[in-house]
């Protein structure tokens, strides 16, 4: 199961220019494998950014990013992508739905540079649905869904590569409490599979909850507790 | 393979979805490509048929022409000057022509009277071009009155109008018998507009010319091929013209295909972060838009190229024909013959598919090859 470790991260946006930007300073973390870890702060501690570092969507601007103990902070972009394709499933905050596409169209995206034929795809892709409870609305465009159903279809995307690692970004921000409680059964279901998942979060309901097995405290960037 | 071909079959999938999500925006990029496509096509068509239609009608023209010069001025031949050129080694026939211009007030046109050297028509009797007909409103059988040169009123008869198939070169064509044509001009016999030569060995004929041309000194000698290299650079030229106008509304369809996609629009360039951010990689999103320009450009394509094929060939490109015929009262009409010469078709699908899929490609690429954070945000 993966390890990500972060050491000596610094993250600044716009490097270089007046409007320069420093959301991350000297992170050192190790993200366990197999566990639900969970980054906690208020808005614009950098939890986001360490997600995305962490998931290989951008690169540190200084320090090292390992994966199972491989620096994979400064591998070119195309092995990147393949660990994004392989290795890592993204649920972002807004979802990033491709609106216009059906719900199965957006599930199977992931997978189309993978070169598996349409039937097992579209099969694949049917099961997550079912297992998500989105099976009856396969066919619907995104953009009709409602926000609990398009985070179920973030997470079949996310899914549809059978990554190792899951890592959603706020993922209750805009759920309600039922919703934020199904969320959490479907990622201890995940780490039931043995995935490691990692989240941030400034919920309560979230960081509280006895199915997270590590908190980890963010502010202005720093690492806190 | 069967991965890499499953692998395109996707990407193909998603480049339909994404122009079908943009359906309006699509449609009429391809309605404009297509227009474009169809005048460079129409003008590349158009252009070639007509060298190929002089070519085929000048095949029958004789393969020497010898014209007397005096002061530079086209003269009189004698019978002398065609024993003279009869006698050259190599000349297996020659023959004086009798020809000459009028002006035919009545129609405010042009005509040429020719004596043709078969069957040419009987006494008082002339054979008219397809122009001639029209200007005038001639059927075979109608008379016809020309006043000559002199003032002096001639009248003929119609035997018959000439097809429109040869309509380019004979449009403006009164044939007429030898007799009629003399006294028409004033001419006194024994004398001839020009010559007209026939060689026995055709790969000899530049040496046969240049044996002629000793043997009358003064005198302009003209090559079939020269003939046709002459209509050839004059419907090139015209060609290339038209060209030159139609090219520049390429140019600023390229233009405006670059300036669209170089300013990706915000959820251009988040879309392409999103790709990227679930697994996709620089060359996945490449394919893509490569795939996206291609089938953009090869619908247009195609469809600029059918509708330029029947304008042309079954709708007589009326869009186009005043300029590549040329000006003239008596304007040819004739039927080309439709043809598809490959090597046009390259090079229309050359200048017309790479720079449009190349101004797609290029700015996507430079969307692409960021951090899919940064795309998604938009802060490269």
């Amino acid at each position: 199961m993966p390890r990500i470790e972060l050491a000596g991260v610094c993250k600044v946006y716009q490097e270089g220019k007046p409007n320069a930007f420093t959301a991350l300073s000297d992170i050192d973390l190790v993200i366990d494998s197999g566990r639900i870890t969970v980054l906690q702060g208020p808005s614009g501690s950098g939890k986001t950014t360490l997600l995305t570092l962490a998931g290989c969507l951008a690169r540190p601007t200084s320090g090292r990013v390992r994966l199972d103990g491989e620096v994979v902070s400064g591998l070119p972009e195309r092995f990147t992508a393949e660990l994004r394709r392989k290795r890592f499933g993204f649920v972002f905050q807004q979802f990033n739905l491709i609106a216009g596409l059906s719900v199965r169209d957006n599930v199977m995206l992931p997978a189309y540079p993978t070169g598996i034929g349409q039937r097992a795809l579209v099969a694949r892709a049917d099961a997550l649905l079912a297992r998500l409870d989105l099976a009856r609305r396969a066919h619907a465009r995104v953009e009709s869904l409602s926000g609990g159903e398009q985070q179920r279809v973030a997470i079949a995307r996310a899914l549809i590569n059978d990554p190792p690692v899951f890592i959603a970004d706020e993922p209750t921000a805009n759920l309600d409490s039922a919703l934020s409680a199904a969320f959490l059964d479907v990622v201890a279901a995940l780490r039931a599979e043995g995935r490691t998942v990692v989240l941030s979060s400034h919920d309560p309901r979230i960081c509280a909850s006895p199915l997270i097995d590590r908190v980890v405290r963010l502010a202005d960037g720093r690492v806190v507790a | 393979m069967r991965a890499r071909l499953n692998r395109h079959a996707r990407l193909v999938d998603y480049t339909l979805g994404a122009l079908a999500r943009h359906r309006a925006r699509s449609l009429g990029l391809l309605a404009v490509y297509t227009l474009v496509v169809f005048v460079l096509a129409s003008v590349m068509l158009f252009a070639q048929a007509l060298k190929r239609e002089a070519a085929a009608i000048l095949q029958h023209n004789p393969e020497v022409l010898v014209q007397k010069l005096s002061a530079g001025r086209h003269a009189l031949a004698t019978a002398a000057d065609l024993a003279t050129v009869g006698d050259v080694r190599g000349v297996s026939a020659a023959r004086g022509r009798l020809w000459g211009y009028f002006f035919d007030p009545v129609a405010a046109a042009n005509y040429t009277l020719l004596v043709p050297s078969d069957s040419p028509p009987a006494r008082g009797s002339v054979v008219v071009g397809d122009g001639v007909a029209r200007v005038r409103g001639l059927v075979a059988g109608n008379p016809l009155a020309l006043r000559s040169p002199a003032g002096v009123l001639h009248s003929f008869t119609i035997e018959r109008v000439l097809d429109e198939a040869s309509s380019l070169v004979s449009a403006d064509l009164v044939l007429i018998g030898e007799e009629d044509c003399r006294a028409f001009f004033e001419l006194p016999p024994g004398v001839y507009t020009d010559l007209a030569i026939s060689v026995t060995n055709p790969q000899e004929v530049r040496t046969v010319a240049a044996k002629i041309a000793a043997r009358l000194p003064g005198s302009r000698v003209i090559l079939r091929e020269e003939l046709l290299r002459t209509y050839e650079s004059l419907f090139s030229w015209r060609e290339g013209l038209l060209l030159a106008i139609a090219s520049l509304s390429l140019l600023a369809f390229v233009i405006l295909a670059w300036t669209k996609a170089a300013g990706l629009s915000a959820d251009e360039r988040r879309e392409i972060g999103i790709l990227k951010a679930i697994g996709w990689d620089t060359a996945d999103v490449l394919q893509m838009k490569l795939w996206e320009g291609l089938l953009v450009s090869g619908v247009a394509f195609m469809a600029g190229y059918v509708a330029a094929h029947v304008h042309v060939f079954h709708l007589g490109a009326p869009m186009i024909a005043p300029v590549l015929k040329g000006w003239a009262t008596l304007y040819p009409r004739f039927a080309l013959t439709p043809t598809v010469d490959g090597l046009q078709l390259l090079s229309l699908a050359l200048l017309s598919i790479v720079p449009y899929t190349l101004a797609t490609l290029v700015p996507s690429w430079r969307a692409a090859i960021v951090d899919p954070d940064a795309a998604m945000r938009g802060t490269f």
